[in-house]
């Protein structure tokens, strides 16, 4: 059997390997990977990645991947970004003073308010599962033909962050999802670019699905 | 709309087996630790916590084989602790299949780790948990090896500290009602999770879902972890299916004796009740 060939970028910015698995999972095969060489002959590229926004560019910088990851964004191969793979994606982010992103898709990335509207405190980081909702001037057509086709509105997904993202354009918006008060980008759809700010791999049976669907379209992709 | 409160099985595993003490000691037999997980993550566990009981009294760490097996078919994050103490332990860890990794000896012992280790795996890959006991002049502190080990640290500062040094969580123990099924430490849990930004996972004391609602209406928990409660519950009704591992103390297992303090509940059941109760929980969805 031809397994696709997945580029798990990995740039030390935390832990990979249930993203590995999830990919395994759902009949991919992952690659855990740094080399520019094996990330641009991949199939499909997924940038995973937990901490802090700054650290995270200065890496990707150091290793040399910032010009790989556009190129392979530019070729219209399946990309995925989720968690912080999907904040790098943007403008910049005011993450300990102002970092400049990627910039692939146009917008700030900003942190939860720690005291809401009515002057009570909130936790931030996120840290658990919310529900994942399209936009309400989308219609019910919205998922369709997305990684998120399988999803049922309002499904529960795993998240773990204090940062979010507002894109400016809001065509390029998903899903949403609230919390606490916040209501903000939880995915976007750009073309070949899917990400996601949860965690789809940690996202019990819901987020399988997604990654199923993801890997579907790296299939139908050789078919055409 | 509430944020949602996590519902964690916590499974405390010494060699190949569940086991199940009190106040952290004296240990029994339930079985072997998957059957339990791949039951709680097919009735909806928000997450799962192994604890390797034994690993830091003989600083063994034999959990890499059950924590690879958990993780094939497992996809919610799974929290792994017990004698964790090197940057090189954690990526063991890690590199099994454990998604978070929990501290408490090595913490204390070495409060830098926190930093290094967050710095290195991001701070939501480490929680750090704090075994508290009440003392008699009403002080609460923190104690490492399973409650057993004084360490003179007074746990809201600790809890404190352990934020500012980059930890992810606290799962906070209160080492005189675990494995009691009294209820938590109401006073305990509301005054760490107050003191902190990052979420407190209580643990030590569920006996019922009452329980459950209290600490988390009263004690402000974000998440609770529990045992007994589900254990029971699955061994009532499930797990005759399974073999009992033979290693340790199985008497209580094989004549089939429960815990008279505890009353055994199922995750749907607990998540419907505290949702009855106001509480917002993962639940599966209704839309198209």
């Amino acid at each position: 059997m031809n397994k696709k060939s997945v580029a798990i970028i990995d740039y030390g910015m935390g832990n990979m390997f249930s993203v590995m698995r999830a990919c395994e999972h759902v009949g991919l095969n992952p690659v855990l990977t740094s080399d520019k060489k094996v990330i641009l002959e991949a199939e499909g590229a997924i940038l995973p990645g937990v901490g802090a926004f700054g650290d995270a560019m200065e890496n990707l910088k150091k290793t040399d991947l910032v010009a790989p990851i556009k190129d392979f964004i530019s070729a219209g191969k399946p990309f995925m970004g989720i968690c912080l793979g999907l904040q790098l994606l943007l403008s910049e982010s005011e993450e300990f003073g102002t970092n400049k992103g990627l910039d692939i898709i146009k917008g700030r990335v900003i942190k939860f308010p720690t005291i809401d509207k009515h002057n009570e405190r909130k936790k931030v980081p996120q840290v658990g599962w919310n529900r994942i909702y399209r936009p309400s001037a989308a219609n019910g057509e919205h998922w369709k033909n997305s990684p998120l086709e399988e999803i049922k509105n309002e499904e529960f997904m795993y998240f773990v962050h204090s940062f979010y993202c507002a894109p400016e354009q809001a065509e390029v918006v998903l899903s949403l999802t609230d919390y606490e008060g916040t209501e903000y980008c939880s995915s976007v759809l750009v073309k070949n670019v899917f990400a996601c700010q949860f965690h789809p791999e940690k996202s019990a049976d819901e987020g399988l699905k997604i990654y199923k669907k993801w890997a579907q379209t790296l299939k139908n992709r050789e078919e055409q | 709309m509430a944020k949602n409160i996590r519902i964690i099985p916590r499974l405390d595993i010494k060699g190949p087996n569940l086991v199940k003490g009190i106040h952290l000691e004296g240990l029994r037999v339930l079985g072997k630790p998957e059957d339990f997980a791949r039951h709680y993550y097919e009735s909806g566990a928000d997450e799962l916590i192994y604890v390797d009981v034994v690993a830091s009294l003989y600083e063994r760490n034999s959990l890499h084989d059950i924590i690879s097996r958990t993780a094939q078919e497992i996809f919610i994050p799974l929290t792994v602790g017990g004698g964790i103490r090197t940057i090189d332990d954690i990526r063991e860890v890690l590199r099994a299949g454990a998604d978070k990794v929990s501290l408490n000896t090595a913490a204390v012992k070495n409060p830098q780790i926190i930093k290094e280790a967050s710095r290195i795996f991001g701070s939501s890959t480490i929680v750090v948990a704090i075994e508290a006991i009440r003392e008699t002049d009403g002080r609460y502190l923190a104690y490492t090896d399973n409650g057993r080990q004084f360490t003179g640290v007074e746990v809201f500062s600790w809890a404190k500290q352990v934020e500012a040094l980059g930890a992810g969580e606290i799962l906070l123990t209160s080492v005189d009602r675990e494995g009691t099924g009294q209820g938590f430490d109401i006073e305990l849990t509301r005054k760490v999770s107050d003191s902190v930004s990052i979420p407190v996972i209580a643990h030590g004391g569920a006996g019922k879902i009452d329980h459950i609602g209290q600490v988390i209406k009263e004690g402000s928990a974000d998440a609770v972890t529990f045992a007994s409660v589900l254990h029971y519950d699955f061994i009532k009704n499930i797990s005759s299916k399974f073999e009992a591992g033979k290693e340790g103390n199985t008497e209580f297992l094989n004549k089939g004796i429960g815990f008279s303090k505890v009353s055994p509940a199922g995750l749907q059941e607990i998540k419907n009740k505290l949702g009855e109760a106001g509480i917002n929980c993962r639940v599966a969805a209704k839309g198209a």
